[in-house]
């Protein structure tokens, strides 16, 4: 590790848009005080027919989706064992981290009864073994907690030189460094499981969910297709930050990820369509309305995305950034339609977000991008150094 | 590529394929739900129903839920368990409907739900405990009749729905007694033992089998859909446009719980996953050391 040291960014905190960031947050924070006043009906456009919005479909299945970076990147750095990744896996723990807590927070606001939620972990003796949505909760829990584990020896780093408490961090990491494998471990299984189990979820919703999205493998589709949005968000999260902090750009190690982010996507692909015509539902695919036209609008997308991957095309950078947003773009289309689109509980039902509603959720990415710009100044985590005036 | 690589691969396809071959053999036969020993139900015949609504203020006052005949909900809600709702399309083409919870046999809200705030329980009766309820709403998502609501405008919200009545129990005879039957002046709803209810439901279709529908072999919702309910229904006109889903005689996305049990049995795919994760692991970081020592 030591050939590629990741540094602090440094420099000033409390810049003019970062002080935008803290009064957007405020705000946030009063509607917040709000919802928990009154109740979810008066802030969104949720109701009984649909009863999950952007709050889960964005914020939770989308947002962890993205913050699959951490353990798309640990499967080629430590199971294919491509140590030449190795400078992409602090940052993208860190948005992993970010990413999975926030999605915690959004979870307790979108609840009813977010007093009760402790119970879920500590209630074992009545878990329902049934509920895909228990393990989904569980594991997102637990992997959390491991996210930040993964990331402890950065903030360690910061003070093994300290006078003070040195000593302590020096063990803190000397313990890290044997106990790392079996907590990476953990951190390869868990959103193994709650990725594949967040496609399960939908499932239950039988006839309400479209058979284009309603299928067997939606578990499988979903697993895969996290693995691709979270390459496409270390790819985007690592060219933007060197912008911005103007570190050292990653550029030829991301190039590099073209290739196993286009196998991803080609596996995806080929399930996909394999899936629909292995159980007769070709027809559905230009039948459907509107949802024809999300179906093909996901997957062409993903075409797109391959074919600037794929040939010579890769060489160029800015290829590959623009097939990682369109990866992106098309892997939160698919989980948009899953959990919303493609659900249809019967006539007199409609949804579409409440202003409230979307603020909540813009609130809950400006708090992300607010504790990474913190985050990335203060502790060891980006490679490259950045110009000390900045 | 290493051994152990390669068996890890296999691991994480394992884990896949057994989420997908689950739902393969599954749907050559679906799970068939066991009719609970003491199964109380309730009966709703739209043919003698005259769409009073005495049931649905009977219901409301059996479970302290606000409102009043004056001004008749429209639809269940957070404050309604029981409704009668209007189908007209003219007069060969109309009935009333009853709607409340099915108590199916194999509840899908009850399969959703985390940590058992909906379950069926004695007499068969999918109860609710609030103090099980983080109020998720997953069961809103599962349920094929749409049947849990949500208190939307509360800071303290709780799922509201129909349970049977199961805080009445009478003493003479040990069982609950729904509100909502005890009033109907017309027996258009009735309760009592499920295999009775369904004893009586055949009875009435062979003493008047004109009346119900489909003309020739008149259907009892609920005998066989979406694995079986305990709320029967008799209409004489198609359930469809009554509301009630044709939904096939598998229970209501009964896949994903077959999947969860599938990868999940006993822990050991997880478990195993897990020792292989970690050995893989070990193995390559030995592998990375070496080249440095050399
Ligand atoms: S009708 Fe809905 S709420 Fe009632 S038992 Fe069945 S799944 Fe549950
Ligand atoms: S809202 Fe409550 S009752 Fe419904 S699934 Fe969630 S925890 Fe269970
Ligand atoms: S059984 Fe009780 S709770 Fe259910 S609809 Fe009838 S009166 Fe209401």
């Amino acid at each position: 590790m030591a050939q590629h040291e990741a540094l602090p960014v440094g420099g000033p905190l409390m810049t003019r848009p970062f002080k935008l960031l803290l009064g957007f947050l405020f705000f946030w924070a009063i509607l917040l005080i709000y919802r928990f006043a009154v109740g979810i009906g008066p802030v969104s456009g949720l109701s009984d027919g649909y009863p999950w919005g952007i709050w889960i479909a964005f914020d939770v299945v989308t947002g962890t989706a993205l913050a699959c970076g951490g353990y798309a990147v640990a499967i080629l750095c430590y199971i294919l064992n491509k140590g030449k990744y190795h400078p992409l896996v602090r940052p993208a723990i860190l948005t992993s981290a970010l990413g999975y807590s926030l999605a915690g927070l959004s979870i307790i606001i979108d609840v009813g009864r977010p007093w009760l939620i402790h119970r879920i972990p500590l209630r074992f003796h009545i878990w329902n073994h049934s509920s895909a949505l228990l393990e989904v909760a569980l594991c997102v829990m637990a992997y959390t907690g491991v996210l930040w584990l993964e990331l402890a020896p950065a903030f360690l780093e910061k003070y093994k030189d300290s006078p003070k408490v040195g000593a302590m961090a020096r063990a803190g990491l000397a313990f890290f460094d044997k106990a790392m494998i079996w907590i990476v471990a953990m951190g390869l299984l868990l959103p193994t499981m709650h990725q594949s189990s967040l496609g399960t979820v939908m499932l239950i919703a039988g006839w309400k969910l479209h058979p284009l999205w309603a299928s067997p493998v939606i578990p499988l589709l979903f697993l895969i297709s996290c693995v691709g949005m979270g390459y496409a968000v270390v790819v985007a999260e690592s060219s933007l930050s060197s912008h911005v902090f103007r570190t050292e750009a990653e550029s030829g190690m991301l190039t590099k990820l073209a290739t196993p982010m286009a196998i991803v996507l080609g596996l995806f692909l080929l399930l996909r369509f394999a899936d629909v015509l292995f159980r007769g539902e070709f027809g559905l695919m230009f039948s459907s309305g509107l949802l024809s036209l999300m179906f093909w609008l996901e997957n062409l997308l993903m075409f797109w995305s391959i074919f600037l991957l794929s040939g010579h095309r890769r060489e160029r950078f800015s290829n590959i950034a623009s097939a990682a947003l369109l990866m992106i773009l098309s892997g939160a289309l698919y989980r948009f339609d899953a959990y919303i689109v493609a659900y249809d509980p019967g006539p007199g039902w409609s949804y579409f977000p409440s202003l409230a509603e979307v603020l909540i959720t813009l609130g809950i990415v400006v708090l992300e991008v607010a504790a990474y710009i913190v985050i990335v100044k203060t502790f060891p985590i980006l490679t490259g150094r950045a110009p000390a005036d900045h | 590529m290493s051994f152990d690589r390669r068996k890890l691969l296999k691991g994480f396809a394992a884990v896949g394929a057994g989420a997908a071959a689950s739902a393969l053999p599954a749907e050559a036969s679906p799970p068939k739900p066991e009719v609970p020993p003491d199964a109380f139900g309730m009966l709703y015949d739209a043919t003698r129903c005259i769409g009073c609504r005495a049931c649905v203020t009977a219901c409301k006052n059996a479970n302290g839920l606000p409102g009043n005949l004056y001004d008749p909900p429209e639809d269940l809600s957070g404050d309604t368990k029981n409704i009668i709702k209007v189908y007209d399309h003219g007069k060969t083409d109309e009935s009333y409907v009853k709607a409340q919870c099915m108590h199916c046999l194999d509840p899908a809200c009850a399969r959703a739900c985390m940590i058992g705030a909906l379950q069926k329980r004695e007499f068969g009766i999918v109860t609710y405990d609030p103090e099980r309820c983080i109020g998720c709403r997953y069961c809103q998502v599962a349920c094929p009749y749409e049947i849990p609501k949500f208190q939307w405008d509360t800071p303290t919200p709780v799922i509201v729905k129909c349970e049977l009545c199961h805080h009445r129990i009478s003493k003479e005879t040990g069982k609950p007694m729904p509100a909502c039957c005890e009033v109907c002046p017309r027996e258009a709803v009735i309760s009592g033992d499920y295999r009775e209810l369904l004893a009586e439901a055949e009875r009435r279709i062979a003493e008047n089998p004109e009346r119900y529908w489909p003309a020739g072999s008149p259907k009892i919702y609920g005998k066989t859909d979406g694995g079986g309910t305990q709320v029967l229904y008799l209409a004489a006109v198609d359930f469809e446009k009554l509301g009630l889903p044709e939904l096939g005689e598998a229970p209501a996305g009964y896949e994903a719980a077959e999947i969860q049990h599938t990868v999940y049995q006993g822990f050991i795919a997880p478990v195993a996953l897990y020792g292989l994760l970690g050995a893989v692991l070990w193995k390559n970081r030995r592998s990375a050391e070496k080249k440095e020592e050399e």
